[in-house]
């Protein structure tokens, strides 16, 4: 069956070069001029187009963000092999944020002024695109962002690769409230805007739209590493639920302390929107065993799409790599350009903003996606329950999800 | 607010409470002696101590990633020799870096405070490069993990117990090594008169070096135990520095027992105020209160009397 089933590898790869030769002998014939595609002076040749990384590789953001730098470059290379954009290959000019969010603004200036990039793949927390907007809209570059965040933005030089707070966390707290009965919650998260946007958009929806109640809510600084007695405050309130939002080193505190006073999956139900596969790297599986992650994207999700995302990027960045949801959103980035790029005809920005909308891709490993004019992409919801090995097992998937980032009677 | 709960609820709640309290005051203490030490005993304030305490954990994360690849049955014990092995080799970095950086600096304590933040700067980055950017865990025994159930309702964390341990006895080490050996001797005698020290015969050089060190091996143990309790990343040092540097500012730079009470008080008013707040306001407050004493006693807790 197996033989039958694959193509040897030889064979299959002799297949693959003769058709990338195809492909690029014909995007090369059919490759438009230069000055056709590029009327607003970007750094744009007949053989390539520049664009620009813009992630911290140093400082404490690096721990998050080297996951989405390394899905670009894949996404980026193998777009390359199959030749490039318009027949243009890819050229990357990377900056480092270096996790401050001033230097995110300067470099941004850098690469769109100076190397004239045509789009930057770039930002991973809500102060570092807050930085760099005025930017952008200024020097009218285009963004892609990664993160899934707390929404009430949109910018016509910015794509959302992630989801916006009502897509991650209303169906969360539908399914949680419809499957375990849960009536009352306990949120808690760390002390910064994302954490207290989704904590009040959560509030909302569980006391209005769900007839629940919130017994506590609760932000702790960032960095906190000792959570003895939040833990005794939740253990007194007893919740159904409890939904979390902490972020960094303290989310690793977080967790080994739960487990260490006694509240584990077995016993407790906990919904977190900050936990990825990335973080459990730093948490450890068996901390999280049973507990409920709300994410767009799974490593372990089963699709056809998602088995050659997988396999790619263990072939490129080592068979240890752990794939997350922001690194998933950040490999979408690449190829939406590119689908944007080529209904456009042209790099010009204002002409591949325009043309963003609509655009779908059926080959996300998430499954299908597809940019809404509001420039955030349609996904869906879905959550999965951590197991020992740090993956999870898929326990709901919604339906596609229209995003919203300024939802009515959420604000 | 506790009208709804029973007496058995309250009482649990209360005892672990009480030992939340006691566990951030071992986990204060654990980290503030070594700064303490060094601080206190020689006047140099080293910014890399959160640094020292992530050697600590990186020690241990890497032998655990040994013992389960080379000696899985002996991963019930090989937490104690990490902890040893995170205090020789935090002991002999500190050794290194009192030699070739801080000696030269004794008379410019205001440079000490640039150079060893440089320090962990660049110690920060060669984690990064070394062990990658992301966050690691090390695997636990078992023996460690989860809690302990006296009665039905209450659960102590075993972890925190272990923590607690670790600090009661390293501290009688700490105790036992100033005050009842000759090495202890040196050390204050050179704290109290450099010059006639030297000139009774003690070799002040050494006596800082090795001082110096053992601050740093007690901030490789601490980070090891965190381990427990905690990140291991690049930049988990920084998490631990200013709670640190507020324990030893509190109690009284150049007393020992000043630690050890400044840190009590300071982990009993967090945790106590935490139970009834916000974490947030918790911290808030706990620095203004810390602000306001240091207004009144501008030497900390305990200070020794000299005449100026």
């Amino acid at each position: 069956m197996k033989q039958h089933a694959f193509i040897s590898g030889w064979r299959r790869s002799l297949v693959l070069a003769v058709g990338l030769c195809f492909a690029a002998a014909s995007q090369s014939f059919a490759a438009p001029t230069t000055a056709q595609v590029n009327t607003t002076g970007l750094a744009v040749t007949d053989k390539e187009v520049t664009v620009g990384i813009l992630h911290s590789l140093t400082g404490t953001m690096s721990i998050s963000e080297t996951g989405s730098v390394e899905a670009e470059k894949l996404a980026i290379e193998q777009i390359n092999k199959m030749g490039g954009i318009l027949g243009r290959q890819i050229k990357i000019v990377q900056e480092d944020g270096a996790s401050d969010w001033p230097t995110f603004a300067e470099k941004s200036k850098k690469l769109l002024v100076q190397d004239k990039v045509a789009t930057v793949f770039g930002c991973w927390t809500s102060a570092s695109r807050k930085a760099v907007l005025p930017v952008f809209e200024k020097e009218n570059g285009l963004l892609y962002y990664p993160t899934f965040y707390e929404g009430l933005e949109q910018s016509k030089n910015v794509i959302y690769t992630g989801q916006e707070a009502t897509q991650q966390i209303l169906a969360g707290l539908d399914w949680v409230a419809k499957e375990k009965n849960a009536k009352t919650f306990y949120l808690i998260g760390s002390d910064y805007i994302w954490p207290r946007t989704s904590m009040k958009i959560a509030r909302k929806h569980i006391e209005n739209v769900l007839k629940g109640k919130v017994v506590g809510e609760e932000y702790a600084p960032l960095g906190h590493t000792q959570f003895g007695s939040v833990i005794n405050k939740i253990k007194l309130k007893k919740p159904d639920v409890i939904y979390a939002a902490v972020v960094g080193g303290s989310n690793v505190a977080w967790f080994k302390q739960l487990k260490a006073a006694g509240i584990t999956g077995a016993k407790q139900t906990l919904l977190t929107i900050s936990v990825t596969e990335d973080e459990v790297l730093g948490i450890g599986g068996e901390n999280l065993v049973g507990f409920y992650s709300a994410m767009k994207y799974f490593q372990s999700l089963d699709n056809p799409n998602n088995a050659a995302f997988v396999k790619a990027f263990k072939e490129r960045w080592g068979a240890d790599s752990v794939m997350g949801d922001v690194t998933q959103a950040a490999y979408l980035g690449p190829w939406l350009w590119k689908a944007a790029v080529e209904k456009a005809g042209s790099f010009d920005v204002s002409k591949v903003a325009a043309a963003s909308p609509g655009i779908e891709l059926k080959t996300a490993p998430e499954g299908y996606v597809k940019v809404h004019p509001n420039h955030h992409l349609w996904s869906k919801a879905r959550i999965g329950q951590w197991k020992a090995d740090g993956q999870v097992k898929l326990v709901y998937e919604s339906a596609l999800i229209e995003p919203n980032p300024f939802p009515a009677g959420y604000q | 607010m506790f009208d709804a709960y029973t007496t058995a609820e309250l009482g649990n709640i209360f005892v672990m409470q009480g030992f939340a309290g006691l566990s951030l005051f071992s986990v204060l203490l654990l980290m503030a002696l070594g700064l303490a030490i060094i601080f206190g005993q020689m006047g140099v304030i080293n910014m890399a101590h959160g640094e020292f305490m992530t050697i600590g954990a990186y020690t241990t994360v890497m032998l655990s990633t040994l013992t389960e690849q080379y000696a899985p049955g002996f991963l019930s014990y090989y937490f104690f020799f990490a902890i040893a092995l995170s205090f020789l080799i935090a002991f002999g970095i500190g050794y290194l870096v009192e030699l070739g950086m801080i000696r030269h600096l004794y008379k410019r304590p205001l440079d000490t405070l640039l150079a060893t933040w440089g320090l962990s700067l660049i110690m920060q980055q060669i984690f990064r490069s070394s062990f990658g950017a992301r966050e690691v865990s090390a695997t636990l025994p078992d023996w460690l993990m989860g809690s302990w159930q006296p009665v039905e309702g209450m659960d102590i964390p075993l972890n925190g117990l272990f923590v607690m341990g670790l600090t009661i006895s390293v501290t009688l080490g700490v105790v036992l090594f100033m005050f009842r050996s000759r090495w202890g001797l040196r050390v204050r005698a050179t704290t109290q008169n450099r010059i006639m020290s030297g000139a009774v015969g003690i070799n002040t050089t050494k006596v800082d070096r090795v001082t110096f060190a053992l601050g740093c091996g007690l901030a490789g143990i601490a980070g090891a135990a965190f381990t427990t309790i905690a990140s291991t990343g690049p930049t988990t040092g920084s998490l631990y520095i200013v709670d640190t540097f507020l324990v030893v500012v509190f109690g009284g730079a150049q007393s020992l027992f000043g630690t050890i009470a400044s840190a009590f008080s300071i982990a009993q008013a967090q945790s106590i105020m935490e139970f009834f707040m916000a974490s947030s306001m918790a911290k808030v407050l706990t620095l203004m209160t810390i602000i306001g004493i240091l207004m009144l006693r501008p030497e900390g807790l305990f200070s020794i009397k000299v005449r100026k």
